[in-house]
């Protein structure tokens, strides 16, 4: 029973071995390209009949675009729009990668840290490359907040600084750590159903308890990973509006 | 002393710093609920800060748990 067996990544397709480094199509690839399948036939199949008065699918996909649009505009403001295209996939990959990984004998891509860094710094780097492109080295003052007296400006620049180059680490480690804490949780307590299970009739009435909080523990988790989608969405606009009034 | 108990002793004390995060996060829900609760018109447009402040809060809390993590299953 050991609760990380179901992080392991296998490879299901050998592909290539280049210098040592084993190139292949994994589980979690495999569960990427399913996710980005369900999202693409979720917008077309949404998207192809167009009514006024939209049905089921139509107004889930209205939704989640309405939704993501709301939340750039008010933290980014209009200008903020242009990066929709961006804030939408990475929200709608999170979340489909999210909810998939609850269902039963399958991965959570979003459980591994590399994932999660790959696409923290795509916004990083988006927002420094931006904020350079737009504001040249005014992006600077994006570091040195005014109104401070001078005798504790280095300090707060310090911590300013320091505070944005750790946006990356605490952007990324949140998702996975929630991810994977979430699953470990979920498999402890599957665990306990089957120990208690093992002691005979007196055990599987007593496994009606670890069994109902596995229930509840994945209703939780449903809520987790909306929520993670979400926060994850949110913090690249909030760092996207960064970028874009840099100075304030 | 034995170096897996170490281990096991050391994740459990990484733990308690989620205590930390814990009162954090009920600090933020038990302020924004108190603060909805006497201007409910104001409370949709706080909820994007609600979500951000938690996000930030609980990030902290989840540092802790992933030393816990890596000290008894990746060291």
């Amino acid at each position: 029973m050991d609760p990380i067996h179901q992080f392991e990544i296998k490879n299901l397709l050998p592909i290539a071995r280049i210098g040592g480094v084993e190139i292949a199509f994994t589980n979690s690839a495999l569960f990427m390209l399913i996710a980005l399948a369900l999202i693409v036939l979720l917008m077309l199949g949404a998207t192809s009949s167009r009514a006024l008065v939209p049905g089921r699918l139509q107004a889930v996909a209205e939704m989640s675009y309405e939704f993501v649009a709301t939340t750039l505009r008010s933290t980014a403001g209009p200008e903020g729009m242009k990066f929709f295209p961006l804030v939408f996939s990475l929200f709608m990959f999170i979340l489909v990668l999210n909810v998939i990984g609850i269902i039963p004998y399958t991965f959570t891509v979003t459980s591994h840290i590399v994932i999660t860094v790959a696409l923290a710094l795509l916004v990083f780097f988006t927002v420094v490359i931006y904020g350079f492109w737009k504001h040249g080295l005014h992006f600077f003052k994006l570091w040195v907040p005014s109104g401070i007296p001078i005798y504790i400006l280095p300090l707060v620049t310090f911590i300013e600084v320091l505070s944005f180059l750790s946006r990356p680490v605490s952007h990324s480690v949140r998702l996975f750590a929630n991810m994977l804490a979430g699953h470990i949780t979920l498999k402890v307590f599957g665990g306990f159903v089957t120990m208690l299970g093992a002691l005979g009739f007196l055990g599987w009435l007593g496994a009606i308890i670890p069994l109902g909080l596995t229930v509840a523990l994945t209703a939780l988790e449903l809520l987790v990973a909306l929520l993670q989608a979400y926060v994850f969405a949110i913090l690249t606009c909030i760092y996207l509006s960064d970028a874009i009034h840099a100075g304030h | 002393m034995d170096p897996q108990a170490a281990k096991m002793i050391g994740a459990g004390i990484a733990c308690i710093g989620m205590g930390g995060a814990g009162v954090g996060v009920g600090t933020i829900f038990g302020h924004y609920l108190a603060a909805a609760l006497r201007n409910p018109s104001a409370a949709q447009g706080q909820f994007a800060n609600l979500i951000f402040g938690f996000a930030v809060t609980e990030a902290l809390g989840i540092f802790s748990l992933l030393i816990a993590l890596l000290l008894l299953f990746a060291l």
